[in-house]
């Protein structure tokens, strides 16, 4: 785009103090629609961390009571797994990574007012939410809620006699639907923003790691999730019309759904990764002072990434019954994608090296990130070879696997974004003290529920049993089920701690300077919180790229992005 | 903020933004029909869909991609109107966009009685359901755009009109011409 166009339209008048309804629900502010993606997000991970309460409580002591939910048995134990799995990608994971991180940044970062559609913006929020309603309506309709797993695989999904369960999978489709119209209108948004609202100066090779990880997110799901919307309709028809798309018997096709599900399935693996990641480098070079390493280098493993993540879905299928000739290609694939991810990481570790370490919680988060996602990326690699996933497919290996990846982006990189950007999204600092017990306790409990995963998974147990005592063969492992369910109450309890971190913080926390953390990225020279508008009546201007620490020469150890006196005015 | 009334201005107008965020909204519209049109070639590839084009009226849908396509000259037309502000002309030319999508919609509908009167249903096999799910999604988006370009020409009318949402409009109703200008020859002629 030219900065040079004298075309400068006038988006919309000063904002002015607005009531109730305009500031809480009809809002359009980018800030205030961010908020409200977090409290969706942080609402729905009490309810999928309810689930796996239930879930894993029936794991360790099957069939017996779950005190403050009741009998589990086996359907419910289904409705568990495929609710807790779908609720916590799509409705907390997505909305925490890319909603609500998302929209705070974009115009923040790059020096914009608010985002290019503001209305449609408010629009994806509401659609969100009305999806996460049906979610919930879902679970109260006779025959309960959906139970053929999270990834719906036909025929099961496809009829209701199968699973006993009728409006509730429909439901349970329709309310996935409507949230993936509400995150493909938000992509839309992101991407028209940072295309074409850039401050002065911000050339695309000055954007900050975390919105070129925005962008590749938003651009991946754009991409992907139309199959998966082609598929849903399709199983839909088959629900509802009668018509045969994925049922044997009248023609149809099973292995289309896995092909459409999984070809949306992997992108969105790192839909979710990607802002998480884009967080932790963030914060890498604030608390270490240093810029971060191979600032290009990253962008290109982004892109690289994102765009080989398109052709590696079929490793999910190994064993599905596709041709065999296709695992070798998906193999190659799949160990080509941790390459670029590889990069990253080594990038990662280089911008730590020789750094002057600040242990700060948010760095805290960051750094147990770079360790579990580690982990979690070398089980992949066992995961992603044909031959040992012929043997680990469908096993707690797999569930170990993608907690670790999945975890560490949705709490050690979420967490570690929150515990960043809350002083300027909410004007206040997060206590220290019970954020240092939050982090430790969650750190330790987190490996104490997923690590001996990894061994029972190897030791034969498989997905989606509700009784693990029936089998004789895992029965001998019992202990582990119980290991991880009492870690599981330390995990829970630790989130209880961040929730009254998070409340009395904004209520009664340390007012937050402008720049707490002496950061270089433009949304620091704003006060804290960001009045409406952002920047007062000029647009800032951008001097530098975003990574300026340790320049030498310079007078202090940071270089702000922003130049001119507004950036002079915003030193803490 | 200070007291004094700020222009807020942003680095590019409304309708720079409206073009680059139609075109992303096109982006993810293509793999939609992308992968439905996928699953039915590699449905009919292995032999699960057999066509039954003996069954489907290849003249009225002939007349009616006719239709479709003279519908997507008034839309440029509408469009050149609008460039050179003239509003009448606009009006005239949306108004005719909007019948030529109603009359391929109305056509669309005889043809789908005319299919399921003689048992053609939905279920009747995998072809018909793919039959029926492609033509409808398309015939859904042709609804869509029908309701779009009515709003721009009655709110020209009422005095609202913002020409370049007349181009945005028009890059929406030529994907839909050219989504069906994929449909038609594989599912009436191949």
């Amino acid at each position: 785009m030219s900065h040079a166009s004298p075309t400068v339209t006038a988006v919309r008048g000063p904002h002015e103090a607005t009531g109730f309804f305009r500031t809480y629900l009809y809002a359009t502010d980018h800030k205030m629609i961010a908020r409200q993606y977090l409290l969706l997000g942080l609402i729905m991970a009490v309810v999928g961390g309810y689930l796996s309460y239930a879930m894993r409580w029936q794991l360790a002591w099957p069939d017996t009571e779950v005190p403050g939910f009741g009998f589990v048995g086996p359907e419910t134990y289904n409705v568990l797994v495929t609710n807790h799995g779908t609720i916590m990608v799509f409705f907390v994971a997505m909305p925490i990574l890319l909603g609500s991180f998302g929209n705070f940044l974009i115009p923040l970062m790059i020096g914009a007012r608010d985002m290019a559609f503001p209305r449609l913006n408010a629009l994806s929020f509401w659609l969100l939410a009305l999806g996460s309603a049906v979610v919930l309506v879902s679970f109260l309709v006779p025959g309960g809620a959906a139970s053929a797993g999270w990834t719906g695989y036909p025929p099961l999904s496809a009829k209701a006699e199968y699973t006993g369960v009728d409006w509730g999978l429909t439901l349970w489709l329709l309310a996935h639907a409507i949230e993936f119209a509400a995150f493909l209108l938000g992509g839309v948004n992101f991407l028209t923003t940072i295309v074409t609202m850039r401050a002065p100066g911000l050339g695309f090779g000055r954007l900050p790691l975390i919105i070129w990880q925005q962008a590749t997110a938003a651009i991946l799901f754009l991409l992907s999730v139309g199959p998966l919307i082609a598929g849903a309709i399709m199983l839909l028809m088959d629900r509802i019309v009668g018509t045969g798309f994925f049922l044997p018997e009248r023609g149809g096709e099973p292995l289309l759904w896995q092909h459409l599900f999984w070809f949306f399935g992997h992108p969105e693996v790192y839909v979710v990764l990607l802002p998480a990641l884009g967080a932790v480098l963030e914060i890498f070079p604030v608390f270490s002072r240093k810029p971060i390493f191979g600032y290009t280098l990253v962008v290109w493993a982004t892109i690289v990434a994102g765009a080989l993540s398109f052709i590696v879905w079929a490793h999910h299928m190994f064993v599905s019954g596709m041709d065999p000739r296709l695992a070798m290609p998906f193999s190659i694939t799949t160990i080509l994608i941790s390459v670029p991810f590889a990069l990253a990481v080594f990038a990662m570790i280089a911008s730590l090296y020789r750094g002057s370490i600040a242990f700060e919680l948010p760095m805290l988060w960051a750094l147990a990130f770079l360790a579990m996602f580690t982990t979690g990326g070398l089980t992949g690699i066992f995961l992603g070879s044909a031959p040992s996933d012929i043997y680990l497919n469908g096993t707690y290996f797999v569930v170990a696997h993608f907690h670790y990846t999945l975890i560490s982006a949705v709490i050690f990189g979420g967490y570690a974004g929150i515990y960043y950007w809350f002083p300027k999204m909410f004007g206040r600092m997060l206590g220290t003290r019970l954020g240092q017990l939050h982090f430790w306790s969650t750190l330790v409990s987190f490996n104490v529920v997923f690590f001996p995963l990894h061994w029972i998974g190897i030791a034969g147990m498989v997905r989606r049993i509700a009784n693990p005592l029936q089998y004789d063969m895992i029965a001998p492992h019992q202990w582990i089920n119980v290991v991880s369910t009492v870690a599981l109450f330390g995990l829970v309890a630790s989130q209880l701690v961040f929730f009254v971190n998070f409340f009395v913080s904004q209520l009664r926390g340390r007012p937050a300077p402008a720049n707490p953390w002496e950061a270089t990225t433009l949304e620091w020279t704003t006060p804290s919180p960001p009045p409406h508008g952002n920047w007062g009546e000029a647009l800032p201007v951008v001097g530098r790229g975003p990574y300026e620490y340790s320049v030498p020469g310079a007078t202090r150890d940071w270089l702000p992005q922003r130049t001119g006196a507004a950036a002079a005015e915003a030193r803490p | 903020m200070s007291a004094a009334t700020p222009t807020y201005a942003g680095t590019a107008g409304a309708a720079a933004r409206g073009k680059v965020g139609i075109w992303w909204f096109l982006a993810s519209e293509v793999m939609l029909f992308g992968g439905l049109i996928s699953s039915f070639v590699i449905s009919r590839l292995g032999g699960s869909a057999h066509v039954e084009h003996d069954h489907l009226n290849v003249t009225v849908a002939a007349i009616n991609t006719f239709i479709l396509l003279s519908s997507s000259y008034t839309m440029v037309e509408a469009y050149a109107a609008a460039e050179r502000g003239d509003r009448r002309g606009m009006r005239v030319f949306l108004g005719l966009t909007v019948l030529g999508g109603l009359a391929f919609l109305g056509i669309k509908a005889y043809e789908y009685t005319g299919e399921i009167t003689h048992g053609f249903t939905p279920w009747a096999g995998t072809f018909w359901s793919f039959y029926y799910t492609m033509t409808g999604l398309h015939a859904l988006h042709v609804l869509i755009g029908v309701i779009a370009n009515a709003t721009l020409c009655l709110g020209a009318r009422l005095g609202l009109e913002r020409p370049y949402r007349v181009e945005l409009a028009g890059l929406y109703w030529h994907f839909v011409d050219i989504v069906w200008i994929f449909l038609f020859p594989l599912v009436y002629l191949s």
